[in-house]
């Protein structure tokens, strides 16, 4: 029977053709905004690293008094930590893994001499990264704890800038000239893109942009500058030792906490540090400390930019236009009808048949409207990505939940849209509409 | 006659309110969201067209990066310096960290005394030479440019060691607000040494003055400073004669790669910059005037296809009026009556929601309040699209037959 009256459908929408195609226009559009935005506002805001979002954690600490509360953050808190804090944090040990990381820049001399040279975002770590953060590894291994004690000259590479400039083969052993110095390659990582890239907000957020990967200490030792924001209150234009011993602050602090019993540990451990440190002398207040794991991080920071909240808004207030309009069309549709409907009713057509006839037609409407809404936002997500930041909109593509949810939404918004046209229908009385024909 | 038509109009409407409901309601969506989708518009138009300052048209930058670590930096910015002026088709030249719109650069806070709790504002901070002023095409509305004998070489590292400054009349407004800036002392970078205001320039936008909060009060505020870059990585900001951006921007990077080879090379006109600097807010202008004007289509055609309905549903009812002399004047009239009396209910409903809409988004977006002209342009376009949109369905009704009304029922 459903078979039959998809039939009739069918034949209905050929019949009456152009207000069919104004409403799955309706429909498409509504919903090829829609999900365009809800596309890349899903990407944005999703979890980087849902495995272990809630065991990361990231430590603040007041480190200016209360009367300069850092104006980027709600709470007046810093969003980065000082060289020394971050060492004192290194040297405790309280978390079960843990690092300090920052992004430099480094000239980068490829092995094949007919390349040229070129300038690149490194990022700067202990080796407790790979495994807190569930780095994949292509080939090789993180460096070792050995390698960060002792400032050792190696490089982990990302999958893009081995295949550039070692033609994707295995390259752990070989060598590249980095910033003038020569380092081994002792691992080449899998793709590996978290979006956002939770672990240093002082970079854009989207897209790639680490592409190797050396020690911290190493960096240190070679005063490798912070490529990012280096905020300092009193001190300036000071040697990069001396900005090692100042206040300022410039380092992001990753803490891994599988238990909330090490949370708890955790945040006395930072609580007793700040007092601590107030009382040696170096703050004349208790300074305020704060931990977030890496969802309350990316809130706190608000990653996810004003404009694509706005898109988001603004196109599902488009869709509902489109869905006002198509319940229009629709009761425009159905009554055009009303003369069939009397006749079936009045050859014994119970009224759920008819609604049920009704409601498939709607269905079909939406469902077309779905296909058409897909195509578009294929084509939507293409001019996002070519409109705004290419940053912004990284990586965003269709997957079979967008597709799901694409036409899931548009029936059921169709279905909805279609629920008062379709009941005036079902209500039609046969006898009036035989009298009128 | 047409006060007269209105009370059938509206009792024949009471009989259609579903369907007028909906045209009304899509009408006052449409409306709420296309006033705050243009108002946004204009916004970012205007915004990302707030002029830097300088000569933008004739100038571009090379970001000189040096590959292994070269000794003598400041010979080398010297003789890069050199040939970028001596090149044909050039005006002046300087190096510096940064410039307009650049993206990063160095900022600092400003203090007007050298114990000051908190500071005065924040500026941004560009490094100039004596051919700063003219390689930018700035205006210098007071005092003087720095001398030759006042620029020293600076690292990045390197204490500040200056003693004069030129800022921009936007900081000499913020930190004197009396207009007697030229002359007075602040202290930039270092909380305990002085710098006198020696000149004043127009207007020189800070790095990141496309991303200074909505307000944008901090985008002018910028400060020279007599220093030239000796660091590895440089931006060379070359102004060239008119029309000659293109040609010299090639010329440059193969004389510097002339001079030294092991270097990376970024050369950008200030147009890329700007480009590069707004991007994110040119795509949202262009994504928000197609959703508006596919809005706009979606709801025109939406009313064809109800009118359409109802004249069909009507056909006899305007046979009969047509029998008993109306004319087909009269007809489209009802038609473009009935849809002026749901479109400006519909409109009422748009204005109210597209002022509430607005304040829940200054609330949360940090979006600035809309101009009032907004909801009421939207309101005006929205009456003229139903006009527009109802006309097709009117004229087909005007056609009706009067001798429809004679056939039997």
């Amino acid at each position: 029977m459903y078979r039959y009256y998809f039939s009739l459908a069918l034949r209905s929408l050929r019949r009456n053709a152009v207000l069919s195609a104004l409403m799955i226009a309706a429909i498409g559009v509504g919903i090829g905004a829609s999900m365009t935005a809800l596309t890349v506002f899903r990407a944005m805001s999703g979890d980087p690293i849902p495995a272990k979002s809630r065991q990361l954690f990231t430590p603040q600490i007041q480190i200016r008094g209360p009367n300069h509360p850092d104006s980027e953050s709600e709470d007046g808190l810093p969003t980065a930590v000082s060289y020394s804090d971050a060492m004192a944090w290194m040297r405790a040990r309280a978390a079960t893994r843990q690092t300090a990381t920052y992004a430099t820049w480094l000239s980068v001399r490829p092995p094949d001499p007919k390349q040229k040279p070129l300038k690149t975002v490194v990022r700067v770590a202990y080796h407790d990264f790979f495994s807190m953060f569930t780095v994949p590894f292509k080939f090789g291994a993180p460096w070792t704890q050995a390698d960060d004690d002792n400032r050792a000259a190696v490089v982990v590479l990302t999958r893009g800038v081995n295949d550039q400039l070692f033609g994707g083969v295995n390259s752990v052993g070989k060598t590249l000239r980095l910033d003038n110095e020569t380092y081994t390659v002792v691992g080449v990582l899998n793709d590996w893109l978290p979006i956002p890239r939770f672990y240093d907000l002082q970079m854009v957020p989207f897209g790639e942009s680490d592409r190797l990967l050396i020690p911290f200490t190493r960096a240190i030792d070679r005063e490798m500058a912070v490529d990012g924001s280096t905020s300092c209150y009193d001190e300036s234009g000071a040697s990069f030792a001396d900005m090692l011993k100042s206040n300022c602050i410039w380092l992001q602090f990753w803490v891994e906490l599988p238990t909330p019993a090490d949370v708890a540990k955790y945040r006395l451990y930072l609580g007793n540090y700040a007092a601590e440190q107030q009382r040696s002398g170096r703050f004349a207040w208790l300074p305020r400390t704060q931990l977030r794991d890496v969802r309350e991080w990316l809130a706190y920071r608000h990653v996810v930019p004003n404009e694509v909240s706005l898109l988001l808004l603004l196109s599902f207030g488009f869709l509902m236009v489109c869905l006002l309009n198509a319940a229009g069309l629709l009761l425009a549709k159905l009554m055009s009808r009303a003369g069939d409907i009397g006749v079936r009713r009045a050859l014994g057509a119970p009224r759920s048949a008819i609604f049920a006839q009704c409601l498939i037609e709607t269905a079909t409407i939406g469902l077309a409207g779905g296909v058409l809404g897909l195509t578009l936002t294929g084509l939507g997500l293409l001019a996002a990505r070519s409109l705004l930041d290419a940053d912004f909109v990284a990586l965003t593509h269709l997957d079979w939940a967008d597709v799901g949810i694409a036409l899931g939404l548009a029936v059921a918004a169709t279905l909805l849209a279609g629920l008062y046209p379709t009941w005036r229908a079902a209500r039609v009385q046969p006898a009036w509409q035989l009298k009128a024909s | 006659m047409s006060t007269l038509e209105v009370r059938p109009i509206l009792s024949t409407l009471r009989r259609n309110k579903f369907g007028a409901l909906l045209i009304a309601a899509q009408i006052a969506i449409t409306l709420g969201f296309l006033a705050n989708a243009l108002s946004i518009v204009q916004f970012r138009s205007s915004w990302s067209s707030r002029p830097t300052g300088i000569d933008e048209a004739n100038i571009f930058s090379i970001r000189s990066d040096a590959v292994s670590h070269p000794p003598d930096m400041a010979s080398r910015v010297s003789a890069d310096l050199a040939s970028l002026r001596g090149l044909p088709g050039v005006v002046d030249a300087f190096a510096d960290y940064s410039y307009p719109l650049a993206g990063g650069g160095w900022g600092s806070s400003v203090h007007l005394k050298p114990d000051q709790e908190t500071q005065t504002t924040s500026t941004a901070m560009y490094f100039a030479d004596e051919h700063a002023l003219n390689t930018l095409g700035v205006r210098l509305i007071a005092g003087r440019n720095f001398r030759a004998d006042e620029i020293t070489d600076r690292r990045e590292s390197d204490s500040p060691q200056t003693s004069v400054l030129i800022v921009t009349k936007a900081l000499a407004d913020k930190a004197f607000p009396a207009g007697n800036a030229l002359g007075q002392n602040l202290y930039i970078e270092s909380g305990d040494h002085p710098e006198r205001i020696v000149g004043i320039v127009e207007r020189l936008q800070s790095f990141a003055a496309a991303s200074t909060g909505p307000f944008g009060e901090t985008a002018e505020l910028s400060t020279l400073l007599p220093y030239r870059p000796i660091d590895e990585r440089s931006d060379y900001l070359v102004r060239v004669q008119p029309g000659r951006l293109a040609s010299v921007m090639q010329a440059a990077e193969q004389k510097l790669f002339a001079l030294d080879n092991d270097r990376i090379l970024r050369t950008r006109s200030m147009a890329q910059v700007r480009a590069i600097a707004y991007r994110g807010d040119h795509g949202l202008v262009i994504l928000l005037t197609s959703i508006s004007v596919a809005l706009l289509l979606v709801t025109g055609f939406g009313i064809v296809g109800l009118t359409s309905y109802w004249v069909a549903q009507r056909r006899r009812q305007i046979g009969i009026r047509r029998a008993l002399g109306a004319s087909r004047g009269d007809i489209v009239r009802y038609f473009q009556t009935e849809n002026l009396l749901i479109a400006a209910a519909g409109v009422i409903g748009g204005i109210a929601f597209a002022i509430a809409l607005n304040l829940w988004m200054v609330r949360s977006f940090e979006m600035l309040r809309m101009d009032s002209r907004w909801p009421i342009g939207g309101a005006i376009v929205m009456l003229i699209l139903g006009q527009l949109a109802v006309l097709w369905p009117a004229l087909r009704a005007a056609s009706v037959p009067p001798a429809l009304a004679t056939r039997s029922a």
